[in-house]
């Protein structure tokens, strides 16, 4: 090979193309094996947890698993619904896998690559709307679900469609809001500005927890996995707004499942957990770009990207899913309010520091933090008392339940049909 | 609009779900990494059978390789689920054998009785349960196929015994 060139590909439109091209297989070739693993990963983690082994018998240690699921989905019948709207019904399940994918395309993986042919930055497109983009796409995928629902012509999918718009488009707003703070430490919407900024003042997940914390539950909720799974609440719905679904158009889903968990990893880890940074060190974001730099900084991504994907698979074989109720008062009366009494917050404390004259840094990040612990410490305080996601949402009055009460004693026929009765001369 | 349903008061840590949710999560955790698995991987390792297991019959013969059914026909008239054919032949000493001893397996219910009925304790139930075909002719068995069986047979409850020491 040559000697590397320090100048950006995009200065050579021909190198800039090709580099292009070569980028989008090799993304989507990662991104497509990585979802097929995460089905295999799934099911691992879940026996683990419920102390079984898992598959382990297609392949060593059952790696070839997803290849026989592959080849057994392909060759099962296709049923279609006769009253569905078949268009739409065969659309559902692309609209759903490619706005997973498209998402994937503004995520930078790791530090720049130099080539004899000009420094190439290992992100899709660089886009200059940055997360804006992915919030637009994001919001896209919502059609899937309910398309899929609403073609299916059955009264399940319908319902699951239903849940799923209700839901996603709730989070969708929580989602974008908790990103604010983010966009406005890091004073630009370009992914790659945002990494930067948290590679010299600090991950944001210590920066803005709460942000942090907003967006992780938004992101459960985005991607419809436990505890929110409701559009497909396989005990109430069959199996929601995939219930006609057979054959490769159900894998679709599946595999859009996995899909979207992947992008939201990866964005979660780009935007609070610092991206391709690698933590303590600054040498890998300072100076000429280097192929070690871009390998190093590339497992650093995977690592984070891969900690959240355990995450989600952790959760959902750990909590039960929330009652619809619950849900939605999650989103409305929690995070939304939550979400933008902090924009309020951090912007202000943005605009306090800068009259102080504190520049981004350690300080900054200090002071962010500790700000952000009293934060969550009320936050937290103030969910366990309002209970807002516990069995009683429905909760009576002091002067509901004093009443109840005295009835109790005078014993009225709700409470003795409840109550046994007493034992003679007692 | 009020709903008769009685809502306890209850302490926040017994509520909280921000708790429930950490201990939940600290508690699968433990079982994600602990080696220790439930499952017996089971072509490869199988569970011990009980000793008193009744599965598939095996006809148990004398030193000469006959069987040792005498034909008397006790086992067909004790079956309940009737699955044992038994046609009596007779030779010139008058001993008296098996022309055709078949059992379908299939309507056998596994109870047992043959081998307790049996005098010469020639017919029993064994501890053996892998008996996979691919018609459903294979699961009746002759007394060729009864003698050939190798598998371990069952020890019948003994009530002087009841716990099998």
């Amino acid at each position: 090979m040559g000697p590397m060139l320090m100048t950006p590909i995009t200065d050579n439109p021909t190198a800039f193309a090709i580099a292009s091209a070569i980028k989008v297989l090799a993304f989507f070739g990662v991104y497509l094996v990585t979802v097929a693993m995460l089905t295999l990963a799934e099911r691992k983690v879940s026996a683990w947890i419920q102390d079984r082994h898992g598959p382990n018998r297609a392949g060593p240690g059952g790696l070839l698993q997803p290849a026989a699921d592959g080849l057994k989905n392909f060759m099962k019948e296709e049923l279609s619904p006769g009253a569905g709207n078949s268009i739409l019904f065969t659309l559902a399940p692309a609209i759903a896998f490619c706005t997973a994918m498209v998402s994937w395309a503004v995520i930078p993986f790791a530090a720049p690559l130099p080539t004899p042919w000009g420094v190439v930055s290992v992100s899709i497109a660089q886009l200059p709307v940055g997360f804006v983009f992915t919030l637009a796409i994001s919001s896209l995928g919502v059609f899937g679900i309910t398309l899929a629902g609403w073609s299916s012509n059955n009264k399940y999918s319908l319902l699951g469609g239903l849940r799923s718009s209700a839901q996603m488009i709730s989070y969708e707003i929580a989602m974008g809001l908790s990103i604010i703070p983010v966009l406005l430490l890091a004073g630009n919407v370009t992914m790659d500005a945002i990494v930067k900024q948290q590679a010299m003042g600090g991950w944001n997940v210590l920066n803005l927890s709460v942000a942090f914390l907003t967006f992780l539950i938004s992101a459960f909720a985005e991607t419809n996995r436990l505890p929110f799974d409701l559009p497909e609440a396989e005990s109430e719905l069959v199996a929601g707004y995939h219930t006609e679904y057979s054959s490769m158009k159900f894998s679709m889903f599946f595999i859009a499942e996995y899909a979207n968990m992947l992008t939201a990893s990866g964005m979660m880890a780009t935007l609070f957990l610092g991206g391709w940074d690698i933590p303590f060190t600054s040498w890998d974001n300072t100076g000429d770009p280097s192929v070690l730099k871009t390998l190093l900084t590339l497992v650093s991504f995977a690592l984070k990207a891969g900690f959240f994907l355990f995450f989600y698979m952790w959760i959902r074989w750990t909590l039960p899913r929330f009652r619809y109720d619950q849900l939605m008062s999650l989103g409305w009366k929690f995070l939304l309010p939550l979400s933008l009494g902090y924009i309020v917050l951090i912007a202000s404390a943005l605009l306090a520091l800068q009259a102080l004259g504190i520049q981004q840094g350690v300080l900054q990040t200090g002071i962010l933090f500790v700000l952000n612990v009293a934060v969550l410490v009320l936050v937290f305080v103030i969910f366990d008392r309002g209970r807002l996601v516990s069995p009683t949402t429905s909760r009576m009055s002091a002067a509901e339940m004093l009443r109840l009460r005295t009835q109790d004693r005078l014993g009225s026929p709700l409470s003795a049909a409840v109550r046994p009765e007493p034992e003679m001369g007692d | 609009m009020a709903i008769n349903v009685k809502v306890m008061d209850r302490p926040v840590e017994q509520v909280s779900y921000v708790r429930a949710t950490l201990s939940g999560l600290a508690h699968t955790f433990k079982h994600l990494v602990d080696p220790h698995k439930v499952t017996t991987q089971y072509p490869e390792e199988t569970e011990a059978l009980s000793k008193r297991w009744r599965g598939t019959h095996r006809m148990l013969t004398t030193e000469d390789g006959k069987a040792k059914c005498v034909a008397c026909g006790l086992c067909p008239t004790v079956c309940p689920a009737n699955c044992i054919k038994l046609v009596p032949g007779e030779d010139e000493q008058g001993n008296r054998f098996p022309l055709v001893f078949e059992i379908d397996e299939f309507r056998c219910i596994f109870c047992g009785y043959c081998q307790e009925v049996c005098p010469e304790e020639a017919i029993h139930v064994g501890r053996h349960y892998e008996n996979a075909e691919y018609s459903r002719d294979g699961f009746v068995y002759d007394l060729e196929r009864l003698t050939a069986q190798t598998h371990p047979v069952c020890e019948m409850w003994d009530p002087a015994d009841p716990a099998g020491e």
